[in-house]
C-alpha cells in the first residue's frame, strides 16, 4: 500500500549528473560525544546511593521524575501534536495500580512495570473517545477524563475513597534500602522514558508523528496512518506516565485522589516542555532542570511560584516557541540527540558535454 | 412529584451553564480558540463583583453597569495582547497560552484573596422564592439566572442575524481569509467577540457567586461544565448551547436526586458519550462534527439558529 | 476607453511573492489600462491566482510594487484597496456558507458602500439570483453562486474588477450569460482583469492579454497583436532555451 514519508525519502534516486550531490547523515560528532558522556552520567547517577546516599537522593528523585514526565508529554504534544492536559489521569491510574498490585502480594518495585501496563491498557478505551478530537477539543476532553478518573477513585471504597490508602509491601525494607531502591527505579524509568522516546522518534514513527502533528490531513494523504500514529503515541505516553505514577506512590507511600490526580502534574509537564523546547529530545531535560530549580528557589512563595510558571509558559509560547533548547540549537547548531536528517551539499557532479 | 421538581430545577440550572458557555461558544465559533481560561475569567467576574459591591455597599446587581463594561474591555485587551498573537504561532499556541493564563489567574486570585470560599451579596433576590404547586419551589434567583441567560442569548442571536456587525462576525467565522479579502476588518471583529465572551463570562460568574460560593480554584470546574454544554449542544449554535446547558443541568439534578455523589460524574459521562456518538453535538448537523475532529468542514456561527 | 498614452489604472512592477519558502511569482510586471479588459492566462500553478490575490491585498509581496490610480498600494490592506476601487472575485467563489445570498452581497460593501451599485441595480444585473436572495448561499447552483460572488464584489462599486476563473465547473450556456453581464460592466466603465482557462473565450472577450508561466510573464500585449499559436506556445513554455 502506501509507504510512509521517510521510507520514500530513503528510497529516493541518486542525484542526476549536473546536480549537486548531497550527503545525508543522522549523526554528528557532538552526538557521539554526548552519548558517551550520558552513559557516564547515568552510571554516575546510579552510583549516588553508594557514594552520597540519602540527602542527594531526594532532590534527584524529584528531578528524574520531572525528566520522565516531560519526555513523555513531549512525545504526545511536541512530536504528535496532542496537547493533553489530562495526563495526570494516568499518574493516578499508575499509582492506584501499584497499590492494587502491592496489596495482592507482588513486590512493589516489580509492580511498577505492571502499573505501566495497566495505564497503557486503560488508555485504550480512553483513546477511542478522545483521539478523534484535535486541538483545544482534545485538550478539554482530556481534562474531563482526568476529572472522571478522580471522581471514580473518590467513589471507590475498595481503594479508600476520599481518604486514600497507604502502599503495603514495603515494611520489610529498611528505610535506607527502600529509598535507594526507589531512587534506582526512578532513574531507570527516567532513562527508559528518554531513551524510549528517542528511539521511537528516530524511526519512521518520528517523521510520521511530526507530519501528523503539523497537518493530519496532508499526512493522511501522503499515506501516513494518522490514527495508528496517534494511538501509539497516546498509549506509549500513558504507559510511561503510569510508571511515573507508580513511582510517585512509592515515593510518598500514600495514594489519595486529590494529590495523585492533581492537575499540578499537567501544569508541570506543560511548563517543562514549553520552556525546554517542544519536539526535541534534549528540550524536556532542560525544561525539567529549569522547573526543578524554580521549584527549589521559589516554592517558598507559594502561589506566586505558580503565577511565574504560568506567565513563563505564556511568554514562552508567544516569544520563544522553540524553548531554551530550540533557541540554543538554532543559534549554535547543537544537536546532541539528533532525531532528524542533516543534509550537506558536496561538490557538484560535473555535467556531460551539453547537447544542442 | 420530586422528579418534576428535579427537572425544573435542572432546567433552571442549565440556564446558568448556558450563560457561562455562550462566550466560549462564540469565541470558538469565530476565532477557533478554546479559551481554557474562560472559567477563571468568570470567577474573576465574581471577585470583581465582590470588591465593587463591598466598596460601594450595594448588592452586586447594582455594580453590573460598571462590571460588565470593564469585563468587555478586559476581553478586548486579552485578545489584542494574547489571543491574537497566539493564533499566529500555530494551532497549538492558543491552547498553551490560555492554559498558562488560567494558571496565572487562579494563582493571582489565590494570592490576592486566599482560598476561602466567598459569596456575593445578592440582596433580597437571594432569599425570595415562590411555589408553583405543592412540592415545587422556584427560587427567584435561579429563575432570574435562567431568564437572563435566555435574554443574553436572544440579544446575541438577534445581533448576529440582523446587524451588519453580525454579518461580519458570521462571515469571519465561516472563512477568515475570504472575510479579509472582501474588506472585513478582522481585528475589530475578534476584539468585540472576545469582549462579549469575557463580559458574558463575568455575568455568569456573578450569578454563580450569588447562587453558591466561589474560590480561586472554581474556574477549572466552571470551564469544564461550560465546555461540556457547548459540545453537547453543538458548536456554533447559541440556542444549542442553551439546550446543552439544560441537558447538563437536568442530568446533574436528576442523578443528584438518586445519589448526590454521582451527579457530577453522570454529567461528565454524558459529555463523553455525546463526544463518542455525536461529536458535533446533539442539535446540529454533521458539519460541526468534522470541525471538532479537526478535519476542516464548515464552521461558523449560524445566524438563524436553524440546525443543518 | 483610454488608449495607449493614458496612464494605466493598475501597474505591477517586479513582484516577488512567496508562500513560505516556495516562490510563486518572480519579478512579475504588468500594466492594465483603464476601461479595458485584460486576460490573465497560464497553466495551473503558473501564479495567476497568486497575482490577483497580491493585487487585491490578500497576499503580501516580498518585493516589488503595486500602483493603482497613481498611488502605491503595495502595503495597503484589503479593505483599503476596496475603498479605493479594487475588488476580487476569488477562485472557487468562496461564498460564506452561513450567510444568505443577500447577506453575502451586503458583506461585500462593508469597506465601501457604493452609490453606483445599490442592491436593486445588482439584482437587476443578475436576475437569476434576485428571487433567491433570502436563501443560504450554498443552496444555489454553481452558476448562481458565481453570480453571487461577482455581485458581492460589485457591491463595493469597484473601478477595477478582478475575476478568477469564473467559468470553472459551469456549463457553457451559464458561462455565456456571465460573460454577457461582464460585457455590460465594461460598458458601464469598469476595468476588468479576467483569469480564464478557456483561451478562446479569453481572447474573444478581452483586448489585452498577459500569459504567466511558472511565476513569470511569458507574453504580454494587445490581443489583436498576438496569434493564438503564440499564446499557446507561451502558455506551455515551448521554445524557451
Amino acid at each position: 500500500m502506501f509507504r510512509s514519508a521517510s521510507a520514500a525519502f530513503r528510497n529516493a534516486e541518486p542525484p542526476a549528473s549536473g546536480s549537486v550531490a548531497v550527503e545525508v547523515s543522522r549523526w554528528n560528532r557532538a552526538a557521539s560525544v554526548f552519548s558517551g558522556a550520558s552513559v557516564l552520567v547515568v552510571a554516575a547517577l546510579a552510583a549516588v546511593p553508594f557514594v552520597i546516599g540519602g540527602p542527594a537522593e531526594q532532590p534527584l528523585i524529584t528531578l528524574l521524575t520531572f525528566v520522565a514526565m516531560a519526555s513523555l508529554w513531549n512525545l504526545l504534544a511536541g512530536f504528535s501534536g496532542l496537547t493533553s492536559f489530562g495526563q495526570n489521569a494516568f499518574i493516578g491510574v499508575g499509582a492506584y495500580a501499584l497499590y492494587l498490585v502491592a496489596v495482592h502480594g507482588v513486590n512493589p518495585f516489580a509492580g511498577i512495570v505492571l502499573a505501566a501496563v495497566a495505564a497503557a491498557v486503560v488508555s485504550l478505551p480512553v483513546s477511542a473517545v478522545v483521539l478523534r478530537l484535535s486541538g483545544g477539543y482534545f485538550a478539554v476532553a482530556t481534562l474531563v477524563v482526568a476529572a472522571v478518573f478522580q471522581i471514580v477513585a473518590t467513589l471507590s471504597p475498595s481503594v479508600g475513597g476520599t481518604t486514600g490508602v497507604s502502599v503495603p509491601g514495603l515494611a520489610s525494607y529498611s528505610d535506607v534500602l527502600r529509598e535507594a531502591l526507589t531512587y534506582w527505579a526512578t532513574l531507570i524509568v527516567a532513562v527508559a522514558s528518554v531513551a524510549g522516546v528517542y528511539l521511537l522518534v528516530r524511526r519512521t514513527f518520528g517523521l510520521d508523528a511530526r507530519a501528523v502533528g503539523s497537518d493530519p490531513v496532508a499526512a493522511a494523504s501522503s499515506g501516513v496512518r494518522v490514527g495508528g500514529i496517534r494511538l501509539l503515541a497516546f498509549v506509549a505516553a500513558a504507559g510511561g506516565t503510569g510508571a511515573v505514577g507508580a513511582l510517585i506512590a512509592l515515593q510518598t507511600l500514600y495514594v489519595e485522589p486529590t494529590s495523585v490526580f492533581s492537575i499540578q502534574y499537567s501544569v508541570d509537564m506543560l511548563f517543562m516542555v514549553l520552556i525546554g523546547g517542544m519536539a526535541t529530545i534534549e528540550g524536556p531535560i532542560v525544561g525539567a532542570l529549569v522547573l526543578f530549580l524554580l521549584q527549589e528557589t521559589l516554592s517558598a512563595y507559594g502561589a506566586w511560584y505558580l503565577v511565574i510558571v504560568g506567565g513563563l509558559a505564556v511568554v514562552a509560547t508567544l516569544i520563544a516557541s522553540r524553548g531554551v533548547w530550540g533557541f540554543l540549537s538554532e543559534r549554535l547548531g547543537w544537536s546532541l540527540l539528533p532525531v532528524g536528517y542533516r543534509v550537506r551539499g558536496r561538490a557538484p557532479v560535473p555535467p556531460p558535454s551539453p547537447d544542442t | 412529584m420530586s422528579w418534576v421538581n428535579a427537572v425544573i430545577q435542572g432546567m433552571l440550572l442549565g440556564g446558568q451553564y448556558a450563560l457561562i458557555a455562550c462566550g466560549l461558544s462564540l469565541a470558538f465559533g469565530v476565532m477557533r480558540i478554546v479559551n481554557l481560561a474562560h472559567g477563571d475569567l468568570a470567577v474573576c467576574g465574581a471577585y470583581l463583583g465582590l470588591v465593587l459591591s463591598s466598596v460601594l455597599g450595594v448588592p452586586v446587581w447594582v455594580t453590573l453597569p460598571l462590571l460588565l463594561p470593564a469585563a468587555f474591555v478586559v476581553g478586548m485587551g486579552l485578545q489584542a495582547a494574547l489571543f491574537g498573537r497566539a493564533l499566529r504561532h500555530g494551532v497549538l499556541a492558543p491552547v498553551l497560552v490560555t492554559f498558562g493564563l488560567s494558571i496565572m489567574i487562579e494563582n493571582l486570585l489565590q494570592v490576592a484573596a486566599t482560598s476561602d470560599p466567598r459569596g456575593l451579596n445578592g440582596g433580597a433576590l437571594t432569599l425570595a422564592s415562590f411555589h408553583i404547586t405543592g412540592g415545587i419551589t422556584v427560587s427567584w434567583l435561579f429563575l432570574t439566572a435562567f431568564l437572563t441567560a435566555c435574554a443574553v442569548l436572544s440579544c446575541l442571536q438577534l445581533l448576529l442575524s440582523r446587524s451588519s456587525w453580525g454579518r461580519k462576525v458570521r462571515a469571519t467565522a465561516d472563512d477568515l481569509d475570504t472575510a479579509r479579502l472582501v474588506g472585513i476588518r478582522v481585528r475589530p471583529v475578534f476584539a468585540t467577540v472576545a469582549g462579549i465572551a469575557v463580559a458574558t463570562a463575568a455575568l455568569a460568574g456573578v450569578f454563580i457567586g450569588t447562587i453558591g460560593t466561589f474560590d480561586p480554584q472554581a474556574g477549572a470546574n466552571t470551564l469544564i461544565f461550560a465546555f461540556e454544554a457547548v459540545v453537547i449542544g453543538g458548536i456554533g449554535s447559541l440556542w444549542g448551547t442553551l439546550a446543552g446547558g439544560v441537558a447538563l443541568g437536568i442530568t446533574q439534578v436528576v442523578v443528584g436526586e438518586v445519589n448526590q455523589a454521582y451527579a457530577v460524574l453522570a454529567v461528565h459521562l454524558l459529555f463523553l458519550a455525546v463526544l463518542t456518538v455525536r461529536p458535533g453535538g446533539l442539535f446540529t448537523s454533521h458539519q460541526s462534527a468534522a470541525q471538532v475532529r479537526g478535519l476542516g468542514g464548515v464552521g461558523g456561527v449560524r445566524g438563524q439558529g436553524v440546525p443543518g | 476607453m483610454s488608449e495607449s498614452g493614458a496612464a494605466p489604472l493598475l501597474e505591477v512592477a517586479g513582484l516577488d511573492v512567496f508562500y513560505g519558502d516556495f516562490q510563486a511569482l518572480f519579478g512579475v510586471s504588468m500594466s492594465v489600462p483603464g476601461g479595458g479588459a485584460t486576460a490573465l492566462v497560464g497553466a495551473n500553478g503558473a501564479g495567476k491566482t497568486t497575482l490577483l490575490r497580491t493585487i487585491a491585498g490578500a497576499q503580501p509581496a516580498a518585493s516589488g510594487c503595486v500602483r493603482y490610480d497613481g498611488s502605491d498600494i503595495t502595503a495597503a490592506p484589503p479593505h483599503r484597496r476596496i475603498s479605493r476601487g479594487i475588488a476580487l472575485v476569488p477562485e472557487g467563489r468562496k461564498l460564506f456558507p452561513s450567510l444568505t445570498v443577500e447577506e453575502n452581497i451586503q458583506v461585500g460593501a462593508v469597506a465601501a458602500a457604493s452609490d453606483a451599485w445599490p442592491l436593486d441595480r445588482i439584482y437587476g444585473a443578475f436576475p437569476m439570483i434576485a428571487r433567491r436572495r433570502r436563501q443560504r448561499a450554498f443552496t444555489l447552483s454553481g452558476g448562481e453562486q458565481q453570480a453571487v460572488a461577482i455581485a458581492r464584489a460589485l457591491a463595493s462599486g469597484p473601478a477595477l474588477l478582478l475575476l478568477d476563473e469564473i467559468s470553472l465547473g459551469l456549463a457553457p450556456l451559464v458561462v455565456g450569460e456571465l460573460y454577457e453581464t461582464l460585457g455590460g460592466l465594461r460598458s458601464a466603465g469598469a476595468t476588468l482583469v479576467i483569469v480564464e482557462q478557456d483561451l478562446r473565450r479569453a481572447m474573444d472577450t478581452c483586448d489585452h492579454l498577459v500569459c504567466l508561466l511558472e511565476g513569470r510573464v511569458a507574453l504580454a500585449g494587445p490581443v489583436a497583436g498576438v496569434s493564438r499559436d503564440e499564446v499557446v506556445a507561451a502558455y506551455f513554455g515551448e521554445g524557451r532555451s
